[in-house]
C-alpha cells in the first residue's frame, strides 16, 4: 500500500507518454469519452480506424501484463443499477461537456486550458459529493 | 502508420491505467472520498501524466504538422459554458458512483468481470443518445 503513490506517478508517466505519442505522431488529442463517443455517435468516420486501434491497444495492453500481478480486484459494485445509473451518467457527461479525464484533465490541463482546469474542478466536486451522498447519507455504495 | 502508433498510444495509456491502480474503483473513490479513508493516488497519476503532456504540448508548439501528417487539431474555444458545467458534473457524479472513467472502463473490460461490462454497455448508450438529448439542450435558453 506504502508504495501505491509511486506505481501511480509510473503510470501516470506512461499515461501521459502516450498522450503524448497520440498528439505528436498522430495529431489527436487523447480523450477516451471523444474517441469513444466518436465512434458511437458515428462522428468518427475518417478516424475510425485510428479509434479503435488506440482503444484495442488500451483493451489488450493490461491483459499482457497482467500475468505480472497475481490478482486484481476491481472492487467494483455488483449493484447492476448503481453500475447502469453511473454508465449512463459517464456517458452523457462526458460528451456534453467533450471531455472527461483524460481529455480535460490530462491533455487539457497540461497546456493550461481554462476548459480543462473548469472541467476537472467540477467533474472532481461532484465526484466527491456524489461518494459522500451515496456512501455516507445513503449507502448505496 | 496510423492506426500502428494510435495502437501504440491506447497501449500506453491502458498500461498505465492498468499499473497506476485507475481500474480500481476503490482507488478512484478512495481519493474522491475526503471525509472516508483518503487515498491520494489519483493526484500522482494526473501529475504524472501531465509532465510527458505539457512536454508534449510544448513540442507541438515548435511543429508545423504531426509526424505521420495532417495537421494539429485546432486550438478548443476557451469558453465556459453550461454545457461545460452540466457535463461535467453529471460526469461527476456518475465517477463517484461507480469508481470508473471512460479510460479506464476499457482497460479493465478483459479482467474486471461483468459489472465493468455492464458499466460500458451503459455507457456507450448514454453517448449514443448524447446527440439527440444535445439538440434539446440547446434549444433552451441559456440561464435554464
Amino acid at each position: 500500500m506504502e508504495q501505491d503513490w509511486i506505481w501511480g506517478l509510473i503510470g501516470g508517466l506512461l499515461i501521459g507518454t502516450g498522450g503524448a505519442v497520440y498528439l505528436l505522431a498522430n495529431g489527436r488529442i487523447m480523450g477516451a469519452s471523444g474517441i469513444i463517443g466518436g465512434l458511437v455517435d458515428g462522428t468518427a468516420r475518417d478516424t475510425k480506424w485510428e479509434k479503435l486501434a488506440f482503444l484495442a491497444g488500451v483493451f489488450l495492453l493490461p491483459i499482457i501484463i497482467y500475468p505480472v500481478y497475481s490478482s486484481i480486484d476491481t472492487h467494483v459494485t455488483d449493484n447492476w443499477a448503481v453500475l447502469i445509473a453511473a454508465g449512463l451518467l459517464v456517458g452523457i457527461g462526458t460528451r456534453i461537456a467533450n471531455g472527461c479525464t483524460s481529455g480535460h484533465g490530462v491533455c487539457g490541463m497540461s497546456r493550461l486550458s481554462l476548459r480543462g482546469f473548469v472541467a476537472t474542478v467540477a467533474y472532481i466536486m461532484a465526484g466527491g459529493v456524489g461518494v459522500i451522498l451515496f456512501r455516507h447519507l445513503l449507502g448505496v455504495i | 502508420m496510423r492506426n500502428l502508433f494510435a495502437f501504440f498510444a491506447g497501449g500506453l495509456f491502458g498500461a498505465g491505467l492498468f499499473i497506476s491502480g485507475m481500474t480500481d474503483t476503490a482507488k478512484v473513490q478512495g481519493w474522491l472520498d475526503v471525509f472516508g479513508d483518503w487515498d491520494p493516488t489519483l493526484a500522482f497519476v494526473m501529475g504524472g501524466a501531465m509532465i510527458p503532456m505539457a512536454i508534449a504540448w510544448l513540442l507541438r508548439n515548435r511543429r508545423s504538422s504531426p509526424a505521420l501528417g495532417g495537421s494539429f487539431p485546432p486550438a478548443p474555444p476557451q469558453r465556459i459554458d453550461r454545457n461545460l458545467i452540466l457535463g461535467s458534473v453529471m460526469f461527476g457524479f456518475g465517477w463517484g458512483l461507480a469508481g470508473l472513467c471512460p479510460g479506464p472502463s476499457v482497460a479493465s473490460l478483459s479482467y474486471g468481470g461483468v459489472g465493468h461490462w455492464v458499466f460500458f454497455a451503459a455507457m456507450l448508450a448514454g453517448m449514443a443518445v448524447t446527440p439527440a438529448l444535445r439538440r434539446v439542450l440547446d434549444r433552451q435558453p441559456a440561464a435554464a
